[in-house]
């Protein structure tokens, strides 16, 4: 049996060619692409069409979240649950809980970013049909990739190389499943 | 690969269009990967096992000796006693706070202001803070006394109800402590998935694919990816730079609330950070002089690096200087007869009138040599201060906390405070067990962000003609 195929593999030397290359097959009505560099290329997010990353959004949540309930706690624990008078200060008050507070915002925040990239990126994924490509493992060294799926409802295997070929990628290889 | 060096000369812009390079790097993308992953990837130099043999000695029999006389006998094998309550215990938890402060602010602050000259030191600062911060957490938690009740710290449902007192700044210190090892931590793992990932390309052997691979999580380097972890880079270093400010803060105010001339400051927050950041710095120059040379990083850690944080550094001293000055302002001004005692024995008191001197002289005077362009670029020599901004800072803290100690309101408690070798054995084992750790990392995992570094290029600028745009080729 044949292996599956996954898509096509389009080697690039320059963040200005790949850059080139992907507006092309943007143009051209892909869906099922990506880009895969070293580095991140900036100018990259637009012409792939990045809406803003809900990482941001992962870790107001989680950061948020652990602010209230952490003032929440601090009130239950010294004024509610076992209230102890110290110096003749107020069993509870939003000043001196801020801080704790605080820091276990930063805290959750923190966590909250990373999981939203772990989430976000579905991590962990140590498989990928990519990594069988000799080629590709020089992604993250100098060389730029620009895959195109066979997934996608656009992919002609002759077509899609002509368009890769005509965007100036000096290589350009079929991936396996 | 066959592009080890590139002419570049010739592809420079027009010189009214060029702009002076954040980093000097005239080097192909290919040959700066392969230089940076030399020391992950090559064999261990005869320096490693040189340095790594007694700190790992220290780590792994003076620490745990130490640590069991300690727990098993109690907290008076130190010199700590009244009126000295607090000695080399909270003196070194508060100098590995302060170290760690430095990588933190390079690698958040200097990323979130855009100083891309950051990236080459970046993650080797970043280690140093994760480490620090461990050492810093081993001492609050063996200074309890009974440390088989260090977790009535944390707020864990006990039948008893009894919860932590969170009107004290000392317990605020447990949280931020934690939270500053758990976010540094975070990002420092994150900045390295990408170099882990390049690790795994190139790995040679399976073990090394499959260690690296794990750790890598299975990044492809794809737009996507790097979409979503830039954004997560930039919350991080977002909550990384209020922590620089944050955790060093509370440490003061664990001072700062004491009714005891010579803490009771309302300048303590403030003061603490400056001084961590200071000391962090010293740190940072102490750990990437030698570094560089010996992992042959001069081209990578140039010597416009070394100028900078020199800059930095004087930058802080002067800071502290003008804190010490405030001090004794406001000791003068408030018209407490104890401030004044205390901060007059600071200088031309009975016991520790030294420490005063060598915080003032280390600390405040001694960075003020690097004003001068010859000692910025003079390698030993900048080392040499370093190592005494260091051993400075550590006085300074010894100086608040015992000087301020030994002499209680009462004049019949008043007592001197001796160290015993076991004080002397824990920082020992403790600067080990950094050692043993920072050169395990520098052994294993690469010790300049490589994917960073390579995007601050101008070969990495889609807009440059180095980086392929109008015809240019890489």
């Amino acid at each position: 049996m044949n292996p599956r195929l996954y898509g096509l593999i389009a080697e690039f030397d320059s963040p200005a060619a790949i850059l080139r290359a992907a507006e092309k097959v943007r143009d051209a009505g892909f869906r099922r692409w990506d880009v895969f560099s070293p580095f991140p290329i900036h100018g990259l997010e637009k012409v792939m069409g990045f809406k803003n990353s809900l990482v941001g959004w992962f870790a107001l949540v989680f950061g948020g979240s652990a602010f209230i309930g952490s003032m929440l706690m601090i009130w239950y624990m010294n004024d509610y649950s076992y209230p102890i008078l110290v110096g003749g200060k107020p069993m509870f008050s939003p000043p001196q809980a801020l801080v704790p507070s605080y820091i276990l915002l930063v805290l959750s925040s923190a966590v909250g970013a990373f999981v939203g990239m772990v989430v976000m990126n579905r991590f962990p994924r140590l498989y990928h049909p990519l990594f069988k490509n000799n080629r590709f493992a020089l992604v993250s060294r100098d060389k730029f990739f620009l895959v195109i799926e066979t997934a996608d409802p656009k992919f002609s295997e002759t077509e899609t190389r002509a368009l890769l070929e005509s965007a100036g990628s000096a290589h350009i290889e079929l991936a396996v499943e | 690969m066959a592009d080890s060096v590139t002419q570049l000369e010739s592809l420079v812009p027009p010189r009214e269009l060029r702009r002076g390079p954040q980093a000097p790097y005239q080097r192909g993308l290919g040959w700066l990967t392969d230089h940076l992953t030399a020391m992950p990837e090559g064999k261990t130099p005869r320096w490693w096992w040189v340095l790594f043999v007694p700190a790992a000695f220290c780590a792994a029999v003076v620490l745990p000796t130490m640590l069991i006389y300690l727990i098993s006998t109690g907290v008076g094998v130190w010199g700590n006693n009244q009126p000295v309550a607090w000695g080399w215990g909270i003196i070194n938890f508060v100098w590995w706070v302060g170290v760690a402060h430095a990588g933190t602010l390079i690698s958040a602050m200097l990323f979130l202001t855009r100083q891309h000259w950051r990236t080459a030191i970046g993650r080797a600062a970043e280690t140093m803070t994760v480490f620090a911060v461990m050492m810093a957490g081993i001492y609050p938690a063996i200074h309890v006394g009974r440390v088989w009740w260090a977790w009535w710290l944390f707020p864990i449902p006990l039948t008893t109800d009894m919860w932590p007192q969170f009107r004290s700044p000392l317990m605020w210190d447990v949280f931020a402590v934690n939270t500053y090892l758990i976010v540094s931590t975070l990002f420092w793992y994150m900045g390295l998935i990408p170099d882990l990932a390049l690790l795994r390309d190139r790995a040679k052997t399976r073990v090394r694919k499959f260690l690296y691979g794990l750790f890598a999580l299975g990044w492809t380097g794809s737009a996507r990816q790097w979409h979503n972890y830039e954004k997560a880079y930039l919350v991080l270093s977002g909550l990384a730079t209020l922590l620089v400010f944050t955790v060093s803060s509370i440490v003061g105010m664990d001072f700062a609330t004491a009714q005891l001339a010579g803490w009771h400051e309302t300048i303590f927050p403030f003061y603490f950070v400056a001084g961590a950041v200071f000391c962090g710095f010293g740190m940072v120059l102490v750990l990437l002089i030698p570094l560089r040379k010996w992992c042959h990083l001069e081209d990578i850690i140039t010597l416009r690096h070394i100028d900078r944080v020199c800059k930095m550094t004087l930058m802080m001293g002067c800071i502290m200087g003008y804190i010490y000055a405030m001090e004794y302002f406001i000791a003068w001004y408030s018209g407490s007869p104890y401030d004044a005692w205390v901060f007059g024995h600071r200088l031309f008191g009975h016991y520790y009138w030294f420490g005063g001197w060598i915080m003032i002289g280390v600390n405040a005077l001694l960075p003020q040599l690097f004003w001068i362009k010859k000692v910025r670029q003079n390698l030993a020599l900048i080392f040499v201060i370093a190592v005494l901004i260091n051993i400075g800072m550590w006085f300074e803290r010894f100086v608040i906390i015992v000087g301020s100690l030994y002499q209680d309101f009462l004049p019949a408690n008043w007592h001197a405070f001796y160290p015993t070798w076991v004080d002397a054995g824990t920082y020992l084992g403790t600067l080990g067990v950094f050692f043993t750790m920072y050169l395990l990392f520098v052994r294993f995992l690469p010790m300049v962000a490589v994917s960073e570094v390579k995007s601050i290029t101008p070969q990495a600028d889609p807009h440059h003609p180095l980086g392929g745009a109008k015809g240019g080729r890489p």
